[in-house]
């Protein structure tokens, strides 16, 4: 319960930032929570150029990851054999209970999506996207 | 009043790393994530307040290690090599001719996370159990730190279990050493539990662990009861039927009293068979059994949530709300109060 309301704080904290900094452009922090494999929130809104902290907790007792990119990209990872990411910003392994931060910059607008790739969570609903507005 | 029932049979089956498909008697879950499922038959006795547990754990082939999580209704005093005929016996009551063919075409048969606390480890043959009391991220992190590769519905699957009952059975049966034991294909390893609990449940839900949901999930439950019982949900209803529903043959009840750990069966007693067919996405329920034939329990069924104390997700907006009806209040009393003045002059 405990982390539970942790969790919930350190969110609401990272929402908190968003919010405050969303006047001036979009937000430079974001949190992401993985609950029961989802995604949550599954839809982020970024600016382009801006470097975005990515805070991910996963709140699961089992292994995530969360892997950012285009579909060719995810193409390549459905297909692929890694047990484990770490050396990447845009490949991020989340051992249950655990938080991870990484950080991007989105150089062209689009849409990205972000997929957790262990066998059988994407078709579970495990993906979301990130908007990057100009 | 007596309540009852239950029994269980539940298998839902992680598998372990490296794990070839070899099998439980249930679903499956196999090193690439596909899903062999098999028939899943147990027995689920009820009498005197005391549930009584008895499924198998099939040995299928292959070698390395596989895990099975089966949630259940209370601490078990017993874990036990169960009997070796209870089960076959129960299946030859309801269906003997298929038992007839199965025999001329087969032959003859021959504290690793803190949240998780270990009430009992028992050895059975090439089975390893281990009865686990937590929450459902403690006993997920508990599995998957002991090798199980839990499906992407386990964390909310394990959660629905956990807060109803936090006790669950984890066994890991190793294929290899079932080879060196000499252990053929199909040879099954029972386990007998005993449970003592006012308020049984048999396990359902978990069958459709892993599964897509168009999967099929099959499942014989059988239950003996002191009296012919209620369950829910209703048969004919959302995958259930019952396919057998009569006070027990005196046969039957000798021959079960007869095999090892069945003493306890009584002199009369409601038999029922409850077939499970399903789609994976329909089996959102448990089987709850008010054995006195009243109502059983929603929440026994899954089909409700136990009354929970405030959730902290909760409190912000129940504490918005409570300000909001303080400032009201005061604002109601400022008001009172200033026409009270006005009155008065």
């Amino acid at each position: 319960m405990k982390r539970i309301l942790i969790v919930v704080l350190a969110l609401a904290a990272l929402a908190a930032s968003a919010c405050a900094s969303a006047s001036a452009a979009s937000p430079r922090q974001v949190g992401i929570r993985v609950h029961y494999s989802r995604f949550e929130p599954s839809r982020v809104e970024v600016r382009a150029g801006v470097p975005i902290t990515f805070t991910l907790v996963n709140d699961d007792p089992i292994d995530h990851e969360w892997l950012i990119g285009d579909t060719a990209f995810h193409a390549r990872h459905r297909a692929g054999t890694e047990a484990a990411h770490g050396d990447r910003p845009d490949e991020v392994s989340l051992p249950p209970m655990t938080t991870r931060t990484t950080t991007l910059t989105f150089a062209t607008p689009g849409e990205l999506t972000f997929v957790c790739h262990f066998p059988g969570h994407e078709a579970y609903g495990m993906a979301g996207v990130v908007v990057v507005r100009p | 009043m007596r309540r009852l029932f239950a029994g269980l049979a539940a298998l839902v089956a992680a598998s372990l790393a490296y794990a070839q498909p070899a099998a439980a008697c249930a679903g499956l879950i196999g090193p690439n994530g596909a899903v062999n499922l098999l028939r899943t038959t147990t027995f689920a006795g009820y009498h005197d307040g005391v549930e009584h547990y008895v499924t198998s754990f099939q040995f299928a082939g292959g070698s390395g290690q596989f895990g099975s999580l089966v949630p259940l209704p209370g601490i078990p005093t017993t874990v036990e090599r169960g009997g070796d005929w209870t089960l076959q016996r129960l299946i030859r009551e309801t269906s003997p001719l298929k038992l007839l063919r199965a025999r001329d075409s087969v032959g003859p048969q021959g504290a690793a996370f803190a949240a998780v606390e270990v009430l009992q480890q028992v050895k059975i043959d090439a089975l390893d159990v281990t009865i686990l009391k937590g929450g459902g991220a403690a006993v997920g992190q508990w599995a998957t730190e002991h090798g199980f590769r839990l499906p992407p519905d386990a964390p909310e699957t394990l959660d629905f279990y956990a807060t109803r009952s936090p006790i669950f059975l984890a066994a890991v049966f190793d294929a290899d050493a079932a080879k060196a034991r000499g252990q053929r294909v199909g040879d099954g390893t029972p386990v007998h539990v005993t449970i003592p609990t006012a308020n049984p449940w048999v396990p359902l839900r978990i069958l459709a662990l892993g599964k897509a949901p168009s999967d099929r999930v099959e499942a014989d439950v059988y239950m003996l009861t002191d009296g012919k019982p209620a369950i829910l949900p209703r048969p004919g209803q959302q995958g259930i039927e019952l396919d057998h529903s009569a006070a027990a043959t005196a046969s039957l009840l000798n021959d079960l009293r007869s095999d090892k750990g069945m003493e306890w069966i009584p002199t009369s007693a409601w038999l029922s068979k409850v077939r499970v067919d399903a789609a994976a996405i329909q089996l959102n329920y448990d089987l709850a059994v008010d054995a006195s034939g009243r109502s059983p329990s929603r929440v026994a069924a899954g089909l409700e949530r136990p009354f929970s104390p405030v959730t902290p997700a909760q409190v912000p907006n129940q504490t918005a709300v409570l300000l909001g009806i303080a400032t009201i209040g005061l604002g109601a009393i400022l008001l009172l109060r200033s026409g009270a003045r006005a009155v008065a002059r």
